[in-house]
């Protein structure tokens, strides 16, 4: 039973480098909670911060009501799986659960009981007999979180676990550790996550709460749904999604209706857009449409785009529409049910984004300003 | 049917014909090979196998037979080569050589590992001098080092005990072992010590259960490596050591040359053969760990 709060935490490296800029974190008790990012944002380093394998140059962590900054790994009531396992190579898989309990020195039969409990929920029964180097990866991997959930621990830190798994048994891996997490909620134990990743799909699907971090700081923090619906600056929009968020270049004009320009054509929006914006008239902004939220037009509707399609992908369920509008390149994910060859003429298409899940960014501060005050219309939308 | 077969024929006669002349090719080469290997093996080992037939030999056919194998083969060497001129037989010097190497091997393998570990592990500051330093003295020859050791363990009342010989080992002074194993653990990802330390383990015993069985095949080498040189260290021991009572087999095979008028080289060469035996056993029984650590320890570049 532990909430984890991190306050201010920065990590300074012996040559200057500041890898983590002052972040400030709160996970709730029972919370799992994903650190997204592209690889050198300084996720892991947090977590390891965490974990307590890396000073703390600056800031604060708490672990339930106890500051950890100085205080051993083993003694900060944490387990961490890592990316490449390291389970011990020389010990049993039996040996490899039960070492910390063995460092307790927790009595024979209480170790064995325990062994048995994980091995059972795990699957990994008929394993424990071998050693690491005769077990697949995804054996692997289920003996490294045992190895974690054995010492009951306030906090689970993982560091990319699923990266070194084939794509198809890191789905299942996927789903594996999340109904691990419920259980565990269940059941009344503790089960605090934290989670690092650099794959947003991971982060989307397992967390309660995602951490998107760039460059050692913070981006945004919030559910799944809010994050892609809502996001605060172009990098989570950009990070967030697949196909990525189409960010283009525009300008603003609201002489009586709100107008856009988006790469030199001008689209019209209604009360919707306009009413949530706060940006200022003339103002340099940076559009975001998700590639979804397109529809294609017909060709006796106006206030739309008009574009080129340069390159056409049948996904099977989808199919995306690469279309150039003007000097920008879009993205257009287009239901294969809906989607009807014969919109595109002499490869022109007519794109019309869906208002309500128009995004326009601040171009010079890259923030969200089209935010404001309604809070529930936005979030209404789905993937 | 027919047809196929009268056409394929010809071309199968070809290829066996080829095949086969590949064969012949193949064996004459490998033929070839074996024999200039196996020449040169032999002048390799021809003094040895020498030395095990003249140590079966009297003393006057040494001189008078050429060849390796003994006319009247004889124990009469081994005998007599055992009892030794001194109040003391073999068996003491074989027990005083253990009784260096031991010690001496077991403190290596400690201290070696601790500063190794050090080393590999940490940071401290002037860790890249102290690493520097203990570098150097690698390429320090020992000659250099001799006297003023020698003064130190006068000084210290240590002459003519096993400590001059011990102490040294045991403060991991043999910096080629620390080096072979940093290394080594260079190679080692540290994420088995990290998780180990998030287990729980503090440093001690994350070397202890962690590093150290890792370690083994470097380590079964260092302990291998030290067991021959001590075995063979010559000047050590005669720096060192003045009562004979203390001498290793290596002193004691020079005493038999002194203290005889005139030299018994069957005896001399049958202790000799004795001598072989501890580090040839030693080596055969280790010699998968022996090149694993080797070949993972940084030897190879």
């Amino acid at each position: 039973m532990a909430r984890l709060q991190i306050r201010n935490l920065e990590k300074v490296y012996g040559n200057a480098f500041k890898a983590v800029h002052g972040i400030s974190l709160d996970v709730n008790d029972g919370e799992f909670m994903v650190l997204v990012g592209p690889s050198g944002c300084a996720k892991s380093t947090t977590l390891r911060m965490i974990a307590g394998l890396e000073t703390i140059t600056g800031g604060e962590i708490r672990i339930g009501e106890r500051v950890v900054n100085n205080l051993a790994p083993g003694q900060r009531g944490v387990s961490m799986v890592f990316q490449n396992y390291a389970l011990y190579p020389h010990m049993k898989v039996r040996n490899n659960l039960a070492f910390s309990l063995k460092l307790k020195r927790r009595p024979k039969p209480e170790i064995e009981d325990a062994t048995r409990a994980v091995a059972g929920i795990l699957e990994i029964g008929e394993l424990l007999e071998r050693l690491p180097k005769q077990l697949s990866g995804g054996q692997a991997q289920r003996v490294a979180v045992g190895r974690a959930l054995i010492k009951k621990p306030d906090i689970f830190l993982f560091d990319e676990p699923l990266s070194n798994l084939d794509a198809k048994l890191r789905a299942s891996m996927r789903v594996r550790i999340t109904d691990l997490h419920k259980r565990l909620k269940q059941d009344g134990l503790s089960s605090t996550v934290v989670y690092v990743t650099h794959d947003q799909t991971e982060a989307m699907t397992m967390g309660d709460r995602i951490c998107v971090m760039k460059d050692g700081r913070i981006m945004q923090v919030a559910d799944p749904v809010t994050l892609y619906n809502r996001p605060e600056n172009t990098f989570v929009a950009g990070f967030i999604g697949s196909p990525e968020m189409n960010l283009v270049d525009g300008s603003l004009a609201r002489n009586g209706s709100l107008r856009i320009n988006i790469a030199g054509q001008t689209l019209a929006f209604g009360e919707d857009l306009a009413s949530r914006l706060t940006a200022r008239d003339g103002e340099a902004v940076t559009v975001g449409i998700r590639p979804q939220h397109f529809s294609i037009a017909g060709r006796g509707e106006d206030n739309a785009l008009e574009g080129r399609v340069s390159h056409l992908e049948f996904m099977g369920h989808e199919v995306y529409l690469h279309v150039e509008v003007g000097g920008a390149r879009l993205v257009v994910v287009v239901p294969s049910d809906r989607y009807d060859p014969a919109d595109i003429a002499d490869e022109r298409i007519r794109l019309k984004p869906r208002e309500e899940a128009v995004h326009v960014f601040d171009r010079e501060t890259g923030t969200n300003v089209s935010l404001s005050a309604t809070t529930g219309n936005a979030s209404k939308l789905g993937g | 049917m027919a047809e196929q077969a009268a056409i394929a024929s010809p071309r199968d006669v070809d290829i066996d014909r080829t095949l086969a002349e590949g064969r012949r090719i193949h064996a004459v080469s490998s033929a070839v090979r074996y024999a200039v290997l196996a020449a040169v093996g032999f002048i390799m080992l021809y003094p040895l196998i020498w030395l095990i037939g003249a140590s079966f030999k009297t003393n006057a056919e040494i001189f008078s037979n050429p060849g390796f194998i003994p006319l009247n083969p004889t124990l009469d060497g081994y005998i007599r080569g055992w009892q030794t001129s001194t109040p003391y037989t073999f068996a003491t010097f074989f027990w005083n050589t253990f009784l260096i190497i031991l010690p001496k091997t077991i403190g290596t393998a400690i201290s070696c590992t601790a500063v190794a570990y050090g080393f590999a592990r940490f940071d401290f500051p002037g860790k890249r001098i102290l690493f520097a330093s203990l570098i150097a003295t690698l390429l320090l020859p020992n000659v250099v080092t001799r006297i003023p050791q020698y003064l130190l363990f006068r000084d210290m009342g240590w002459l003519d005990t096993f400590l001059p010989l011990w102490v040294p080992s045991a403060l991991a002074g043999d910096a080629f072992f620390v080096f072979m194993l940093v290394q080594f653990l260079r190679a080692i990802p540290r994420d088995m010590e990290e998780a180990a330390r998030v287990d729980g383990a503090n440093t001690w015993q994350t070397l202890l259960f962690i590093v150290v069985p890792m370690l083994a095949p470097a380590l079964i080498s260092v302990c291998l490596f030290q067991f021959m040189w001590t075995m063979n260290d010559f000047l050590g021991p005669l720096i060192y050591l003045s009562s004979v009572d203390k001498y290793p087999v290596s002193l004691a095979l020079k005493l038999s040359i002194d203290t005889t008028e005139a030299f018994q080289w069957n005896s001399i060469l049958a202790m000799s053969v004795l001598a072989l035996v501890p580090s040839l056993t030693v080596f055969f029984l280790a010699q998968k760990y022996f090149i694993e650590g080797i070949s993972t320890g940084g030897l190879k570049g």
